[in-house]
């Protein structure tokens, strides 16, 4: 009971603090610039720390170390494709999406296409990433939530979920990009700081020896040698191992389109501070998962037993928490009690931060390209599209927690996986294409991004992961044709493919003649939109 | 402030301004596109099939990946922890590269088109 009360205490901590932020950063914000990009003022450093807090979702954090300490190599895996693409941020699309837009992924788009149809073709895949992406990191926030304070009651989980979607709904409405910012910033400090501490503590067990620690991970582990090597998870069969290269191509490609990523980008003065943002977050991002590496095989080496059963029934989720108790001291003790505690509120701010950035992306989004360009033709001013963003923000929260709430008792687990497809098959396509082929127009841009979108929703649709298989969503019957859990092998050569063809079958020659206006903006920053001076 | 509206009509790719053509027909921009290109295109074709390779031997040559090299470390890890040491080094060469060779370059040209602003009133989306 003590320790469900230190944890608590600890949860209301971040909650006090995350809300003290938003409050103070909604007295500095003032004009469309501030609300939308922080005013574009944040520092290399900080945007980087943000774009950390941003990305390193719960999913990262548990889920990684989790399924490291149940299925070892192969949750290493994921974090490889999570950090590598980064590049492809940091080379292709991070400083000229700086340089061209101002406040979504759109902008980029509508520069040189025609406005309504882009945008509402980038509305609609950043609300259905975003949608994906949330509802995700609800449901796993209710019982994650559930899990740390230790009770395993249905009404505790219903409530964080309307609890972190009014507090996400509470970030975006008030505090706009610069609370979301700092909160994401703390967040990431609070990660890093106390993925760290656990870290030394288990590296210390081992006397620093890296090859120890993995010998007693596999010992310790059901499968012996094999734990240390690929294939307990992906290596199963043909089927299974495609299905993983096919996961692998959509996370490298999958992150430079996400579009809560993307408009962290707009937060720096200069394409230059984008850059710069982007190497920070390659650092944190890197080390992070080298953390996550070495939780997941100590929570392996030394989780025993009870603990060892405990880990495995929360699906890995406990690995990082329980390793924390395990190097404090262990069940009981003082220290083990604290720092659980402490591991578990990182838990719950990592995932208000990560929250938050996708309530922003999706609502400003909404406001800024449906409202505003699409429904009012432009015409809308500042103050009409600020209150739309917060409407908008407020109705996708409301969505989120009724769609969530049902769905606790599915297996949604691969709407994260989906959400980095369908960014890799829509919205990556139409960015690259956009910044390097003159010719590309109108309809290649709405052609990719609808026809990305559908591909990768669809054939997930008709996967073993919807229908037909025992962990399906839905049981009783069985329309599954497609064999892969993951569409990106099909869905992201489609999206590129569909960009091709809908280009080169329209004549637009307007868009080429903006084009050269684009790449010079691009390239140089010539004109791009100038930092608030306050 | 730099709050104008939204440069659109819709429906349209929407107004020209003549000066990026004068800077997208310089010898410099020419130079700085080559340059940026000349990086990141190799770059990019590289990392993507290092990190493509690494993921289909991790599922499809087993005895070579599970090879110990010293202790209970093996060539899978190895190989994983060498993708996490080429992506900083790209990441470090990129940002080396575009400080000295593509900064410079793009500054110039923005500074012409500040110049080109000036004379024609105040720039739009300056504070």
């Amino acid at each position: 009971m003590d320790d469900q009360l230190l944890t608590t205490v600890l949860f209301l901590a971040v909650v006090a603090l995350t809300l003290g932020i938003t409050i103070w950063a909604s007295r500095q914000t003032k004009t469309a610039a501030d609300y939308y990009a922080g005013g574009r003022s944040f520092s290399g450093v900080q945007n980087g720390l943000a774009i950390g807090g941003d990305y390193m979702s719960a999913a990262s954090f548990l889920g990684i170390s989790g399924a490291i300490a149940l299925t070892g190599y192969d949750g290493f895996l994921y974090s490889i494709g999570f950090l590598v693409a980064w590049l492809v941020a940091l080379l292709l699309v991070a400083e000229m999406l700086r340089n061209s837009g101002r406040f979504t992924m759109a902008d980029q788009l509508a520069y040189r296409m025609k406005q309504r149809p882009v945008r509402m073709a980038a509305a609609t895949s950043t609300v259905v990433v975003s949608i994906f992406y949330l509802l995700a990191q609800m449901v796993g926030a209710g019982a994650l939530v559930a899990l740390l304070l230790g009770v395993d009651s249905q009404a505790v989980k219903n409530l964080v979920i309307v609890g972190v979607g009014a507090l996400m709904v509470f970030y975006v409405t008030v505090g706009g990009m610069k609370g979301t910012t700092w909160v994401q910033i703390v967040k990431a400090v609070l990660l890093m700081a106390g993925s760290a501490l656990i870290v030394v503590l288990v590296l210390a067990e081992f006397n620093f020896n890296l090859s120890e620690l993995l010998g007693t991970a596999a010992s310790n582990s059901a499968h012996g040698g094999a734990f240390l090597e690929p294939g307990i998870k992906y290596g199963v069969d043909l089927t299974s191992k495609l299905d993983f290269i096919s996961l692998g191509l959509a996370l490298v490609l999958g992150t430079a389109g996400l579009p809560h990523i993307l408009i962290r980008f707009y937060t720096v003065p200069t394409s230059r501070d984008a850059r710069k943002s982007v190497l920070w977050a390659i650092t944190l991002i890197g080390i992070f998962y080298l953390f996550t590496l070495v939780l997941g095989f100590g929570a392996a080496a030394m989780l025993t037993g009870d603990k060892a059963a405990e880990v495995a029934a929360s699906g890995g989720n406990l690995a990082s928490p329980l390793l924390a108790e395990a190097v404090g001291g262990g069940d009981g003790s003082t220290g083990g009690a604290i720092l659980l505690a402490l591991i578990a509120a990182v838990a719950f701010a990592t995932i208000l931060a990560v929250v938050a950035g996708l309530t922003l992306a999706s609502s400003t989004s909404v406001a800024h390209d449906i409202y505003n360009s699409v429904i009012k033709r432009g015409e809308a001013t500042e103050k009409q599209e600020m209150k739309m963003t917060r409407i908008a923000a407020v109705v996708i929260g409301g969505v989120a927690i009724a769609l969530a709430i049902p769905a606790q008792d599915l297996n949604i687990a691969f709407l994260v996986a989906l959400a980095f497809a369908v960014a890799a098959s829509a919205n990556l396509p139409a960015i690259v294409y956009n910044m390097f082929w003159r010719r590309f127009n109108t309809r290649g841009a709405v052609w990719s991004i609808y026809g990305g979108l559908i591909a990768a929703v669809g054939l997930v649709f008709f996967s073993p992961v919807v229908s037909g298989s025992e962990t399906a969503l839905v049981t009783g019957s069985d329309w599954s044709w497609f064999p892969l859990s993951n569409p990106g092998l099909i869905s992201i050569p489609v999206g590129f493919l569909l960009g091709y063809i809908g280009t080169v079958t329209s004549r637009e020659p307007e868009t080429e003649e903006r084009f050269t206006e684009l790449e010079v903006r691009a390239l140089t920053g010539a004109g791009s939109e100038q930092a608030v001076q306050h | 402030m730099s709050q104008d509206p939204v440069p659109q009509t819709p429906d349209t790719a929407s107004r020209h301004d003549p000066v990026y053509d004068e800077l997208h027909a310089a010898p410099e921009f020419h130079e700085l596109r080559r340059r940026y290109r000349a990086f990141v295109f190799p770059a990019t074709i590289a990392f993507l099939v290092w990190y493509l390779l690494y993921v289909v031997l991790s599922m499809f040559a087993g005895d070579f990946m599970d090879a110990k090299v010293v202790g209970n470390i093996n060539v899978a890890l190895v190989f994983g922890l060498l993708q996490f040491a080429t992506t900083f080094l790209i990441a470090w060469l990129y940002s080396q590269y575009s400080t000295k060779k593509l900064d410079p370059l793009a500054r110039e040209l923005d500074d012409r088109y500040i110049a080109a602003a000036d004379g024609r009133g105040p720039r739009r989306g300056h504070a």
